[in-house]
């Protein structure tokens, strides 16, 4: 069984049982998200939710593990900059 | 003298031992700082970094706040290198009558030269814009600032280092070297170290310090929590916190106090405080205080409900019983010098204590009268 | 929110958490089991929802592993579940909180295990770039390859499974690199002869890199990687006893993913909230010290798994086992006692033979990143040492802002003791040292709203 999730405005296709950070490294995503102090580049790193490096935003919320956050075709999920709430800054 | 006596001693590589430190190098004095621990382990190493005028009502310690808060401001260009921020606080008020009371206090700070704004229920957006709604109104105090408490600690023993000054971590005081009953120097773990005079700027340990000279200098901890969030951008621009906060400070109940005191970081986190408990040297995490910091967070600004806490930490804040520090020469042990117990201000109220005591132990008129902070007052 | 106190509360459902929940049941005890998977089986049987039946060839050991579930049938799960905290004490009793619930229990078995212990280099920060078990978990519980074309590097049989894993689900491995020479194991014949499945399973891999044409080079390291927006080469590079690059030796090799591992970190933010003694084991991590039914120095804590000291799998269940039972206040069998003498004889052989040398540090530049969450330079933790007086790590990360991040320093803590005390001119790094960079009290970050107790906040804005 095929499905995807919206990422940046594309499909990413998942199979069940698989996470979000999975099914972008399958697609070929290296990385989704960039640093607050160089803007440096960052996807999945270990894995298993110890790193934080794969921070993503999912259906609006930002900073969520990509490696842990099981996919869902219902979810739209975007890339984030920095701190991922810079919507928020005053 | 032996060739390796010291002008001064300073036990306590905290930030209060720190100022003390460079006041002192800077003036020309050798100066020998010893620590136990690391360089500001103990309380410096779990504070906020306060430099606050707003939180004190007129009197001896809004006086030494006064002047601290200037001397800041001059080592912040002098040393630097320690984030040092005039954000300004805000004080705001849930309740018409916890308002009238605020702006009455503002009153009195501001004769007493603190600079005040008032600031009405329907203006607390403009200078807050993520503040609950909800409040009756607030005052802006521009005179508060921020500091990263260990790199200020740090860099001012670098700076007093470059001014030759030995800064020696891991070396505890065991007792003193006295002549008579003048006190010539200190006992450590590394061997005697003879000085012209010894300051006790040890913290909330500054009681067993004294104690090792046969003193009582009272001093005890009182543990307080903070939460640290996720990296944010701007979110909170002031050092904000509820009115009930100042009452807290001067408090003598042994139980929980708690109140909301929320503030960002110029490295991305908000921190979260502010809770003060009885409980000595407790280290145990205590969840229902996490608790209550983070509902009273939330209520003061809704947006953070979705933050996430990254880290907590504990402190042991140095009091003594009339929340006064102790600052000045001992008369009981001629040649010792306290500069300790500034509860939860130390951080703020270091840098004059710092100048008052290197100016002491010249044997100069101290700038500010420091006999209200005299160590024998409790006697 | 709060249930009547369990018998037992185990946290943890990798390998030894199970064995340890099923023996607390097995003695008649009523026990919650938690963890953050959504699955059992920890990172050692991760697999995707339902049975592993498709990634059963990645695994090993998959009988004893359906045995521990079916004997844990009769445990209270809370999967899915991130423990924040873990406080209390046998008097009073425990208490477990997640962010949805909060567990109450008389005793506490803590099976937290590890994660693979990072050390920098040159540009790690680069996508592409995997923790050797995060290349793992992909493959098993996802069925992702991290790349076509992969370097695996570091140090310890771990790398073997992975390298054997992802050529067997089609990925060219480009070489295996270990920076040690496993021809150590001769000298250990006493303590590996009494494990000897232990030795069949590293045969088996061995020949499955074989199969694969997988080149395996001993005192070789990953030092370097390169790329722009993700990694597109490594340099790898001969190593001396020290781990100093060997000058001449460097070779580049083109990948589109690398795998590095230097043995794992125990995740002791829990037994630590506790206060249990800890002491430094013979890898170098921080350890929770345990007696012989695997009790710590805190009344009614036990503690089993890496969390000890890492030694695998099986080391694991039978410490799982002998806390379970131990927990329920049963006889511990001696033959689980002689078994787990045994398989840690064997771990220390391991250990021996995959040291981690401070060579590794003359790899990096002043501006090669330790701390990737705050972005924290090498030059800049030196510098919290040599200008600003640090000597020891917690005032080096306090400093530096080494650590300080999301991932409060479980990627660099190690990093980041090893540099602080090379930097001051320590020996070694010390208990108190790991003690300060692995310390949590909020073991997960968790949501100001939910940390409230405001069941309606989830997270959302």
């Amino acid at each position: 069984m095929s499905a995807a999730f919206e990422f940046d405005g594309r499909d990413i296709a998942f199979t069940e049982g698989q996470t979000v950070g999975a099914a972008l490294v399958a697609a070929g995503v290296r990385s989704w998200r960039t640093t607050r102090r160089e803007g440096r580049p960052r996807g999945v790193f270990c894995g298993i939710g110890i790193c934080f490096d794969c921070l993503v935003t999912i259906d609006d919320v930002p900073n969520q593990r990509a490696c842990l956050v099981p996919a869902d075709a219902d979810s739209i999920v975007r890339s984030q900059e920095g701190d991922g709430r810079g919507h928020l800054a005053v | 003298m032996p060739a390796d006596t010291a002008d001064v001693v300073v036990v306590g590589a905290g930030v209060v031992g720190a100022a003390t430190a460079w006041y002192a190098a800077r003036s020309g004095r050798s100066v020998t700082v010893v620590d136990r621990g690391s360089v500001a382990g103990g309380t410096t190493g779990a504070g906020e970094g306060n430099i606050l005028v707003s939180d004190k009502p007129p009197g001896a310690e809004l006086d030494l706040a006064r002047l601290s808060s200037a001397l800041w401001r001059d080592l912040a260009v002098e040393v630097g290198g320690f984030e040092y921020d005039t954000k300004g606080g805000l004080v705001v008020a849930s309740t018409p009558a916890g308002f009238d009371a605020l702006v009455a206090l503002a009153a009195r700070q501001h004769a007493a030269g603190v600079e005040t704004v008032v600031v009405p229920a329907g203006e607390l957006a403009e200078h807050e814009p993520h503040l609950t709604p909800s409040l009756a109104g607030g005052v802006l105090y521009p005179g508060d600032a921020q500091v990263q408490p260990m790199l200020a600690a740090a860099r001012l023993l670098r700076a007093a280092r470059t001014k030759g000054a030995r800064v020696r971590t891991g070396v505890e005081v065991t007792g003193f070297l006295r002549s008579g009953d003048r006190v010539t120097g200190v006992r450590t773990t590394a061997g005697d170290l003879p000085a012209g005079a010894v300051v006790n700027a040890a913290g909330t340990w500054g009681g067993e310090i004294a104690s090792l000279a046969g003193v009582d200098v009272p001093v005890l901890p009182r543990r307080g929590f903070i939460l640290v969030t996720e990296p944010l951008p701007r979110l909170v621009r002031h050092k904000v916190y509820a009115a009930e906060y100042v009452a807290d400070v001067a408090s003598d109940d042994a139980d929980l106090q708690t109140s909301p005191v929320v503030e960002g970081t110029e490295a991305g986190p908000i921190l979260i405080g502010a809770s003060r408990e009885r409980v000595g040297y407790d280290r145990t995490l205590s969840v229902r205080v996490l608790r209550a910091l983070a509902a009273q967070a939330v209520a003061l600004f809704p947006v953070l409900a979705g933050v996430q806490v990254i880290r907590a930490y504990r402190g042991f804040r140095p009091y003594c019983p009339d929340h006064l520090p102790v600052i000045g020469a001992d008369p009981r042990a001629p040649g010792l010098f306290h500069a300790c117990g500034h509860e939860g201000a130390g951080i703020g109220l270091a840098a004059a204590t710092g100048r008052l005591i290197a100016q002491l132990v010249d044997g100069d008129r101290p700038e500010l009268d420091v006999t209200p902070f005299r160590p024998e007052r409790f006697a | 929110m709060a249930t009547s106190p369990y018998d037992v509360a185990v946290v943890g459902a990798g390998p030894a958490g199970l064995a340890a929940a099923a023996a607390a049941l097995a003695g008649g005890a009523r026990v919650a089991l938690i963890d953050a998977g959504r699955q059992p089986g920890g990172q050692y049987w991760r697999h995707r929802p339902g049975d592993l039946g498709a990634v059963a060839d990645l695994h090993h050991d998959l009988g004893a592993f359906r045995a521990l579930v079916a004997g844990v049938a009769g445990a209270v799960r809370y999967f899915g579940q991130h423990v924040w905290n873990v406080s209390g004490s046998a008097a009073d009793g425990f208490a477990v909180l997640t962010a949805e619930t909060e567990v109450a229990a008389r005793s506490l078995v803590l099976a937290p295990g590890a994660y693979d212990r990072q050390v920098p280099f040159r540009s790690w920060d680069l996508p592409g770039v995997y923790t050797a078990g995060g290349a793992q978990a992909l493959l098993k519980g996802n069925e992702v390859l991290v790349g076509r074309r992969v370097v695996v590097g570091g140090t310890g049989p771990f790398l073997l499974p992975v390298a054997a894993g992802l050529a067997a689900r089609g990925a060219h491995v480009a070489g295996v690199y270990e920076a040690n020479a496993p021809a150590g194991w001769a000298r250990h014949t006493a303590a590996v002869l009494p494990v000897a499945a232990k030795l069949t399973e590293g045969a088996g891999y061995a020949a499955a890199l074989a199969r694969h044409r997988v080149p395996f080079h001993s005192r070789r390291a990953v030092v370097a990687a390169h790329g722009e927006q993700a990694v597109e080469a490594v340099t790898v590079a001969k190593l001396d006893r020290e781990w100093r690059i060997v000058p001449g030796s460097e070779r580049i090799v083109e990948c589109d993913a690398v795998a590095v591992g230097w043995g794992f970190t125990p995740q002791l933010e829990l037994p630590l909230a506790l206060g249990v003694a800890t002491r430094v084991d013979a890898d170098g991590s921080l350890v929770v010290e345990v007696d012989e039914r695997q009790r710590t120095s805190v009344p009614g804590v036990y503690v089993a798994g890496e969390a000890c000291g890492v030694g695998g799998a099986p080391l694991a269940v039978a410490e799982g086992e002998i806390a379970g039972t131990a927990a329920v206040a049963a006889p511990v069998p001696a033959r689980l006692r002689r078994r787990r003498r045994a398989l840690r004889r064997f771990a220390a052989a391991m250990h021996a033979v995959h040291p981690v040398r401070d060579g590794w540090q003359s790899w990096l530049g002043d501006d090669t990143l330790v701390c990737r969450c705050e972005e924290v330079t090498a030059g800049e933790v030196r510098a919290a040492v040599d200008d600003l007086g640090a000597t020891d790590a917690r005032t080096a990360k306090l400093l530096s802002r080494a650590g300080m991040g999301w991932c409060q320093g479980r990627v660099c803590g190690y990093a980041t003791a090893c540099l602080t005390a090379s930097a001051s001119g320590s020996a070694t790094v010390s208990a108190l040292d790991l003690q300060g960079v692995s310390e949590r009290p909020i073991a997960v970050p968790i949501s100001l709203g939910r940390l409230a107790g405001d069941a309606g906040h989830t997270g959302q804005q």
